[in-house]
């Protein structure tokens, strides 16, 4: 028993890492969509998080946890950067804006010499632990709840209802979202380091146009409306393509058809706001009868 | 205390408004009305930031706000509500009005992580407060519901809570009886008035005249862009300008 434990988890280790790693992804853009602003830089700043994280342990030999901090802090920096002009733009021309930042950090990637081109980065050591991931999103979680219900969390939720209404109540927009949007690239930097020191290998092309698409939909899929959304469709998108490996190379055509349906039947996603009080009842009318 | 000076502003090539001057005294119910279209609420805009005139300045308390951010005019002291009310409505009561309540607050983003004692002392203070500021306009029983849940006019209600969580000298009300019944409208003038008594200096919008009659004690009236008439209601009443503006001019007969 024990043993087919042990097989059980050396082939699927890498799967389950994978969903912590989404997961952190998921809430990068989570923090960002909860202020109504749909940026697709995450990828990018993913990218970026990684790079600087696995530079900072193969080639100044620094410990994991200062490579993971600064792989976060750099993609904030940046963020922070270049979020001042574009938060300014709304909806398709920010979504457009950072998609178009995007493809910049994939560009610089692959004709750096120290990044290693178009070859990628080989031999990242093998650093990340269950225990790291766990702890990460660990902090997270609790850090999504605490921001809940504070002056912070009601001010970006205030932004998405309605910029014009939260401005009249003295709450200076830019400056929030500008925060929100270096929060969720610290994130997703952090999720970067964390990934790249567990896959051994890494490529400009695990941060292009395809990923930066693919954290939205763990979103949209899941629910933007409360962080379990984020978390729920991140974990059903990374595990269902291992599940229906039998289906073959059609099987990711399943991810497609999933984020149809749940579009039309589900538009708050699988998670909402309503879900909680909902299962509430449904058990209450269980006991009850 | 609010002065607009020679206020003009053009949309392309639209004069929606020409050189408009006003002046809000300190503690009174100033109206501001005009037929549909007269440019009122352009006004508004212009006073709160979310528009920048064409030319001329907007005063209050001696301070130049023309072209300022709303977020800084809503600091000086300034607080607004919306024709079409614009409340948060997946929020509920009290957070609507903790939001207006925003600047508040002080602790910071490590006292909320943490969950320190000064973020704690002063979430707990300051939603006694948004109590109190419900209790003004009498929805506290209400105060955990969300705002969707709520009548036309318990919204407008809560919306004038929030925009008096900002702790305003002045507040912008923009028709405050659009789309309500005579009841209601009614019922909503007594809180206006009442609010009016514990302090804060209103102006108020409306294209309704008789609905401002009786409570504003000074009457600017707009139409078409164009100031046409100013003073008290009784002076605004007699105004055959006013008068034609309201219901068209007389055809001489034959």
């Amino acid at each position: 028993m024990p043993e087919l434990i042990t097989s059980f988890w050396q082939t699927y280790n890498t799967l389950f890492y994978t969903v912590f790693v989404h997961g952190m992804l998921a809430l990068s853009i989570y923090i960002t969509l909860s202020c109504g602003q749909l940026s697709l830089g995450n990828a990018a700043f993913m990218g970026i998080g990684a790079y600087t994280a696995a530079l900072l342990t193969m080639k100044a030999g620094a410990p994991f946890g200062i490579s993971l901090i600064a792989g976060g802090f750099l993609p904030a920096v940046v963020a922070l950067i270049i979020g001042i002009p574009t938060l300014r733009l709304s909806g398709v021309y920010l979504a457009m804006a950072t998609l178009g930042f995007g493809e910049v950090v994939r560009v610089v990637i692959l004709n750096m010499e120290i990044t290693g081109g178009s070859l990628g980065l080989n031999g990242v050591p093998l650093k990340t632990e269950l225990w790291h991931l766990i702890l990460v999103m660990g902090i997270l979680i609790y850090f999504f709840i605490k921001l809940r219900n504070s002056r912070f969390g009601r001010i970006l939720e205030a932004i998405n209802e309605d910029e014009v209404a939260a401005s009249v109540m003295g709450i200076r927009a830019t400056y929030y979202k500008v925060w929100a949007f270096a929060i969720g690239a610290f994130i997703a930097g952090v999720a970067g380091g964390l990934n790249a020191h567990f896959t051994f290998f890494i490529s400009p092309r695990e941060y292009g146009f395809e990923p930066a698409v693919d954290i939205l939909t763990f979103a949209v899929l899941g629910g933007t409306r409360t962080l379990w959304g984020p978390l729920a469709g991140s974990t059903i998108l990374t595990i269902l393509p291992e599940l229906f490996r039998f289906l073959g190379p059609y099987r990711l055509a399943l991810n497609g058809i999933i984020l149809v349906l749940v579009v039309l039947y589900l538009p708050n996603g699988i998670v909402n706001r309503d879900t909680f009080t909902n299962l509430k009842r449904f058990f209450k009318k269980e006991e009850n009868a | 205390m609010l002065k607009g000076e020679h206020i003009t502003k053009d949309f392309g090539g639209l004069r929606v408004l020409g050189d408009v001057s006003f002046e809000v005294k300190e503690g009174l119910i100033f109206g501001l009305i005009g037929p549909n279209g007269a440019g009122k609420t352009t006004v508004f805009n212009i006073i709160s930031g979310l528009l920048k005139p064409t030319s001329g300045r907007v005063t209050f308390d001696g301070r130049d706000i023309t072209n300022r951010p709303p977020y800084e005019i809503t600091g000086y002291g300034i607080s607004r509500t919306f024709q079409n009310i614009r409340v948060f409505r997946e929020m509920t009561l009290l957070e609507n009005v903790l939001v207006g309540m925003h600047r508040l607050f002080s602790y910071s983003a490590f006292s909320m992580f943490f969950d320190l004692p000064k973020k704690r002392s002063e979430e707990k203070d300051l939603r006694e407060k948004a109590f109190e500021i419900l209790s003004i306009v009498r929805l506290t029983e209400k105060a955990d519901l969300k705002a969707e849940s709520l009548s036309y006019g318990e919204q407008r209600k809560l919306e004038l809570a929030r925009a008096l969580a900002t702790e305003p000298k002045l507040l912008l009300i923009d028709e405050p009886a659009a789309g309500m019944n005579p009841a209601e409208t009614e019922e909503l003038m007594e809180e206006i008035v009442h609010i009016n008594g514990k302090g804060y200096t209103i102006c108020l919008i409306e294209h309704d005249m008789k609905v401002v009659m009786g409570i504003c004690s000074h009457i600017a009236v707009l139409n078409f862009g164009e100031l046409i008439a100013e003073g008290s209601p009784d002076d605004i009443k007699a105004n055959p300008e006013v008068i034609e503006a309201y219901l068209g001019k007389e055809e001489l007969s034959a």
